[in-house]
């Protein structure tokens, strides 16, 4: 075996290719159509009873999905429909590809997924749909043109509008605040900080000033220093907004063991279980995040609604999920769960996740 | 009575039992079409890696860094593509940088002396340190449809997904290298007896280096069809997929110590647990339940085929 000889063939084969052209990023033309739908939506359908729906989580024994399964699986009954809740134990990109081609060779009705990556699942996806399984994403989207609606758990605006709000009633109306966001770059970190901008330029807000944007990089221990930065650099500091799980959590840590406790108010995306403590001790009067249980009841009628033929996933388009109400289809098949829920001392006990 | 009692003969009515539970237990679900094609898709990468491992184990050494090189190679495409290089270069560009990998390895063991475990518990994480470094966190995922469908359709007329396709042609040539060349005498006799082999004008070193170097490409040609399969460039891709590897050549009757085993072992070996993860998914067994039952069999791999070593010699 000559590998010298192997080695230089490769490589001048290689060259020659390069010289020729061939597949590259600029040339490959790239289909992003979204889906087709050739059926006519027959909104007055009645829902099918005994509908065969897999929920997919992305990673099983993950407390948040946890919720959002009993959710589902309080629509599955409400429907008379078979949910199954199934996946991978661990939340890497492609472990989920395994139970979809599962879910399609079972000949299931519907599939409703909060994908681990938009576009490992997507080859997946497009082909269980050519199997007649609707998909239905929640949480996280896959790639539009791989299912038919995106569950969206709440509008960027909401989020960030409902954090201003929270923040001021927490203040009194006046006073410095400050947000502990996540890493620079993170685009919806990004998007909730412009969005709080305009809504702190509001007549309303005239009294809220913000003073410096600081960024814990999602790290708990950096999100405390820079909690514990923001007091020192800012005396007069009276609130901070921290939109991010792991900076909300780090910065009621830092305050309810400082003397800054119950003087400086804190508020952010949390889930209770780990704001909990911090919410009974008066570190925090109140939080939001979505509701999982509703976000997979919500997934589970969109389901069943696209099984029975009700809706398609086109713009425009409407359908009821049971207890929550009508919800129409927006652009890109996207459904909004609606505005993000508020956690305070009265109801966190509620909730579990 | 000899025949009767090799782990192979073992392996294969195990496939049987699982081939007939499964279609009785799914009313034909099972060997349906459809799902052996995904069947076949799940174990592709698996298969790839486990051919040239099994010579690397064979000769009495590991690789544990084969998921690593797949993922930093799966990184290099996607960086690549990103670059604007055309992918008939990215492709052969990329085995031979997995190549290259195996030779670091091969090197280490060879020239310095080093232990195999350590070295590639080693290069484990420094490939996939640098595959992070190459493409961060991020992902890349418009390669173009001609390219992808090699992981979403069956050769045409067939349920055989190309990644088995293209195991099975790398099959016959590692099957051929190992047990019907001097190639494979050489080591089967570096596993059983390094001393002795060196002593009998095999050489050694040389040997293992060309099966460090066989993992690193092949791996690599593993992370070009993960990529493909899943149209995603990701740093991540395969991680962990090194103990599935190493769990079906096991499994297959190959013997860690080395000197023991073949291929026809280990493809079994590769479809049993392959089929017997399908067939608990498609029966939505709990994921507890999958991750016992793979933990049981990779003990009774273990096990097994010393034990009917041991009745074998006792009824000769």
């Amino acid at each position: 075996m000559n590998t010298r000889l192997v080695l230089a063939l490769v490589v001048s084969g290689a060259v020659a290719l390069t010289a020729c052209g061939g597949t590259t990023k600029d040339s490959s033309s790239r289909q992003t159509g979204g889906a087709t739908n050739a059926a006519k939506a027959d909104p007055n359908a009645p829902l099918k009873e005994g509908l065969k729906i897999t929920f997919l989580p992305k990673q099983v024994n993950n407390p948040y999905f946890t919720v959002a399964q009993k959710g589902a699986e309080q629509a599955g009954t409400a429907l008379k429909a078979e949910v199954k809740a199934t996946g991978p134990s661990d939340a890497a990109a492609s472990s989920q590809v395994t139970y979809i081609n599962t879910a399609a060779q079972q000949k299931q009705n519907a599939l409703v997924i909060s994908a681990n990556d938009a576009n490992a699942v997507a080859p997946a996806l497009k082909s269980a749909r050519s199997q007649g399984v609707k998909v239905v994403t929640f949480d996280s989207d896959a790639a539009p043109d791989a299912r038919d609606v995106f569950i969206n758990q709440a509008r960027s605006n909401d989020i960030a509008a409902g954090q201003v709000k929270l923040i001021s009633d927490a203040v009194g109306g006046s006073g410095e605040i400050a947000i502990l966001s996540a890493t620079p770059n993170a685009t919806n970190q990004n998007a909730w900080i412009e969005v709080m901008k305009t809504e702190l330029a509001k007549p309303e807000y005239a009294g809220l000033k913000l003073v410096e944007t600081a960024y814990g990089n999602d790290d708990d221990q950096t999100s405390f220093q820079k909690t514990q930065g923001l007091l020192q650099a800012h005396p007069n500091l009276k609130g901070i907004i921290s939109p991010t799980t792991v900076g909300v959590a780090a910065a009621a840590r830092y305050l309810s063991s400082s003397e800054y406790k119950g003087k400086v108010q804190l508020t952010g995306l949390g889930t209770p279980n780990q704001m909990r403590k911090f919410v009974q001790d008066g570190t925090v009067k109140s939080f939001a995040l979505w509701d999982p249980s509703k976000l997979g009841y919500l997934a589970t009628y969109a389901a069943a609604a696209l099984a029975s033929g009700q809706i398609t996933g086109a713009e425009g388009e409407k359908f009821k999920a049971g207890d929550l109400g009508d919800y129409p289809i927006g652009a890109k098949g996207e459904v909004v769960l609606g505005p993000p829920q508020v956690f305070d001392a009265g109801n966190i006990d509620k909730f579990d996740f | 009575m000899r025949s009767l009692l090799r782990w192979e003969t073992a392996l294969v009515l195990l496939l049987v039992v699982v081939a007939l539970t499964g279609q009785i237990s799914t009313n034909g679900a099972f060997l349906d079409g459809g799902n052996l094609f995904y069947l076949g898709l799940d174990i592709g990468e698996i298969a790839l890696i486990a051919l040239p491992l099994t010579l690397v184990i064979v000769a009495g050494e590991i690789d544990l860094s084969v998921a690593s090189v797949l993922g930093l190679s799966s990184a290099l495409v996607g960086w690549l593509w990103n670059a604007g290089w055309p992918l008939e270069t990215i492709l052969p560009v990329v085995v031979v940088g997995g190549a290259v990998c195996g030779a670091v390895n091969g090197l280490l063991v060879t020239r310095l002396g080093l232990p195999s475990l350590a070295v590639t518990i080693g290069t484990l994480a420094l490939y996939r340190g640098l595959a992070l470094v190459v493409l961060g966190d991020t992902a890349v995922a418009d390669f173009p449809a001609s390219y992808t469908s090699f992981g979403t359709t069956p050769v045409p007329g067939t349920n055989l997904p190309y990644p088995i396709a293209l195991a099975a042609v790398l099959a016959v040539l590692f099957g051929i290298a190992l047990h019907a060349s001097s190639f494979g005498r050489s080591v089967y006799a570096i596993g059983a007896n390094e001393e002795g082999a060196r002593f009998s004008g095999i050489r050694v070193k040389r040997i293992k280096l060309i099966l460090f170097v066989l993992a690193g490409a092949v791996a690599a040609v593993a992370g070009i069809v993960y990529t493909f399969r899943f149209s995603s460039a990701r740093a991540d891709n395969g991680v962990g997929l090194e103990l599935a590897v190493v769990a079906a050549v096991l499994l297959g009757g190959v013997s860690i110590f080395g000197g023991r085993g073949s291929l026809f072992g280990v493809l079994a070996g590769v479809l049993l647990l392959g089929g017997l993860r399908n067939l608990l998914i498609l029966r939505d067994t709990s994921t507890e339940v999958l991750t016992i039952v793979t933990g049981l069999l990779l003990l009774v791999s273990v096990l097994a085929p010393s034990i009917t070593r041991s009745l074998r010699k006792a009824t000769t």
